[in-house]
């Protein structure tokens, strides 16, 4: 068996990689070329798969339930938004580090305080932990700008090299599509590891893990510190390609919709954030277009027929279907 | 203004806070089920008032009462048709599904009469201002604290003293073993529902001056509701009761004293709060 056999084996093996798994990017490749003029709702949509999938690692594996992950988001966009307008540090992929190190940060000692607790207590300890950052931030307007944020950042070039392109967002699509990418395969390697098995072991059954000796509430706060991070690059990614930040990144708003985006598309699986995020950007951007009045109708009845028919999201009803499919065959 | 003032002003919000997130406190206590569109049935009652009494001219009392059959009814219908479905599934789906509701119930206002604030034509009788004796203050303030108070008494004695509120208490504390001694729990939970959101709709309608009442009132006031709720602890109209006077009350004198920081105080100390007692100041440790 030759090198690269092997190592494809311990791929497909190990990791589960499949080879329709290099489909949404090569979608993703072509979409740059064939929607030159919507690059900018690409870009959208790409920040938004992030958060979406920072959520999953928590939610969809750990089974912690939170109302509050755009406290995240926020704490990543607003560290880059206050290193450019007050300290001149305008590098980007610089910035996505410090960014992450704020909402890791802020998971950690967040996660640590409050995740002894579960159900309506934890489900309302991560909206008020949100919603005090959210009011901070409103507060402390010298710095952050208040209600009216802080909008005509400027960012350095990408690697020095590629300006930000305020026009057609070439360049942020493809900064956003690669830092997604890295971020993907660093969740998917977690995931498959035995620390995100035990996660999932944590969701299925508390109790048992506890009996078995796994550090759970170790592990949790690890997850929710990793997961937080990860939400604080995606909301850097928001600043940096938007080039503004306001309150909205903290809001309840953001919290729900990205919870919108991941059950729609289906909770603790891999590519649900990206089929949540599609359909549920798509819908919104179309109806809002069609109905500027009345867009939320649309988006509310999808939820409740999903909610209703389609347990487990959109890729619920894939699975679903195959598994009716090959039981008539 | 006066500290007694500010008391009063605080106790009215309270009240009303009361008023809509009972309900909510019951059936999740119940069912366990997630209703994030509880505001929305509050919000829904509060137009049906508004609009009944300013196009069809009917009372104050009146429009109250049409209100609550109106949601009640609603509630009813919806709650068999599709809430009942979803009594298994999990809190996410419930998530999901009860943010959808909300949605719709948002557009479908917004599209039936507008995006704009409502606001109530009060009676004479209410209007204007009263002597209290001790101070001079807001009539329909003071309306809305009697009458939550007088609701309090009568949810309070429904509760504790009759056989249906032995019933919703035991299967709040043990669905499983009220079940089994024939309380019949999907039955119980459908009334409770209806009544609560009812409730919300005479809440909604009556906390209309204090709240404001427009197509985005449920989701902005979902976490002081989610909150009332935590706090007061699952399932205890007591709780609830004091949770809300306590949050209606700091939230009045705080917006007054400290127009830019209040809220920041009242989250921190929610959290301060269910760090201490994840189960609420009044409930009980998970069952």
């Amino acid at each position: 068996m030759s090198l690269g056999q092997a190592a494809v084996q311990r791929l497909a093996g190990r990791h589960r990689l499949r080879w329709w798994e290099a489909l949404p990017w090569l979608a993703a490749i072509a979409a740059f070329f064939a929607f030159p003029n919507h690059l900018a709702f690409g870009t959208q949509l790409l920040v938004t798969i992030l958060f979406a999938l920072s959520l999953d690692l928590v939610l969809g594996y750990a089974g912690i339930i939170t109302l509050g992950h755009a406290a995240f988001f926020g704490a990543g966009a607003y560290t880059v938004g206050m290193l450019a307008q007050h300290a001149g540090w305008t590098e980007p992929l610089s910035g996505l580090v410090a960014a992450a190190a704020v909402a890791g940060a802020i998971g950690l000692a967040s996660g640590y305080v409050l995740l002894r607790t579960h159900g309506l207590a934890l489900l309302m300890l991560t909206l008020c932990t949100m919603a005090l950052l959210e009011e901070a931030a409103n507060m402390a307007s010298a710095f952050t700008g208040g209600f009216d944020g802080m909008p005509g950042l400027r960012f350095a070039p990408l690697l020095g090299a590629f300006a930000f392109d305020p026009l057609y967002f070439r360049s942020q699509y493809v900064y956003a599509l690669v830092v997604l990418l890295a971020c993907f395969v660093l969740v998917r390697m977690l995931v498959h590891s035995s620390f995100g098995q035990s996660l999932t072991g944590i969701r299925e059954n508390t109790l048992r893990m506890h009996a078995v000796g796994a550090p759970v509430r170790a592990r949790l706060v690890t997850a929710y510190t990793i997961s937080a991070a990860l939400a604080g690059v995606a909301g850097a990614l928001f600043t940096q390609t938007t080039a503004f930040v306001n309150l909205s990144v903290l809001g309840l708003d953001r919290a729900a919709g990205v919870l919108i985006v991941l059950i729609l598309g289906g909770y603790g699986r891999l590519y649900g954030a990206f089929v949540g995020a599609i359909v549920y950007l798509l819908l919104e951007h179309l109806l809002a277009q069609a109905y500027p009045t009345a867009w939320q109708l649309g988006i509310g009845l999808v939820l409740i027929v999903v909610a209703l028919y389609a347990r487990n999201g959109i890729l619920g009803i894939a699975d679903a279907m195959r598994s009716r499919g090959g039981r008539a065959g | 203004m006066d500290l007694i003032g500010i008391l009063l002003g605080g106790c009215a919000a309270g009240m009303v806070l009361f008023i809509v997130s009972v309900g909510l406190s019951v059936t999740m206590g119940l069912m366990g089920f997630v209703n994030l569109a509880h505001g929305g049935f509050a919000m829904l009652g509060g137009y049906a008032i508004v609009l009944s009494m300013r196009h069809w001219g009917l009372g104050f009392i009146a429009a109250l009462a049409l209100g609550f059959v109106v949601v009640a009814a609603l509630s009813v219908v919806l709650e068999r048709t599709l809430y009942a479905r979803l009594y298994r599934a999990s809190e996410l789906d419930q998530v999901l599904f009860t943010i959808g509701l909300v949605f719709v119930m948002t557009a479908a206002v917004t599209l039936a009469f507008g995006p704009e604030t409502r606001r109530v034509i009060l009676p004479a009788w209410l209007d204007g201002q009263m002597d209290l004796g001790f101070i001079r203050y807001r009539t329909y303030s003071v309306a809305v604290i009697v009458a939550g108070t007088a609701l309090v008494l009568a949810l309070w004695l429904g509760f504790e003293r009759t056989r249906y509120g032995a019933r919703i208490r035991a299967a709040v504390d043990n669905r499983r073993m009220a079940q089994s001694l024939g309380v019949d729990v999907g039955r119980l939970f459908t009334v409770t529902f209806a009544l609560g959101s009812g409730l919300a709709a005479i809440g909604g309608g009556l906390g209309a001056e204090i709240l404001g009442l427009d197509p985005q009132y449920p989701l902005r006031y979902l976490a002081y509701f989610l909150i009332v709720v935590a706090v007061g602890g699952l399932g205890r109209v007591t709780g609830v009761f004091v949770a809300a006077l306590l949050i209606g009350v700091l939230d009045f004198v705080l917006k007054i004293y400290f127009p830019k920081g209040g809220t920041l105080f009242i989250y921190a100390l929610t959290l301060a709060l269910l760090l201490w007692r994840p189960q609420g100041l009044f409930g009980r440790r998970a069952a």
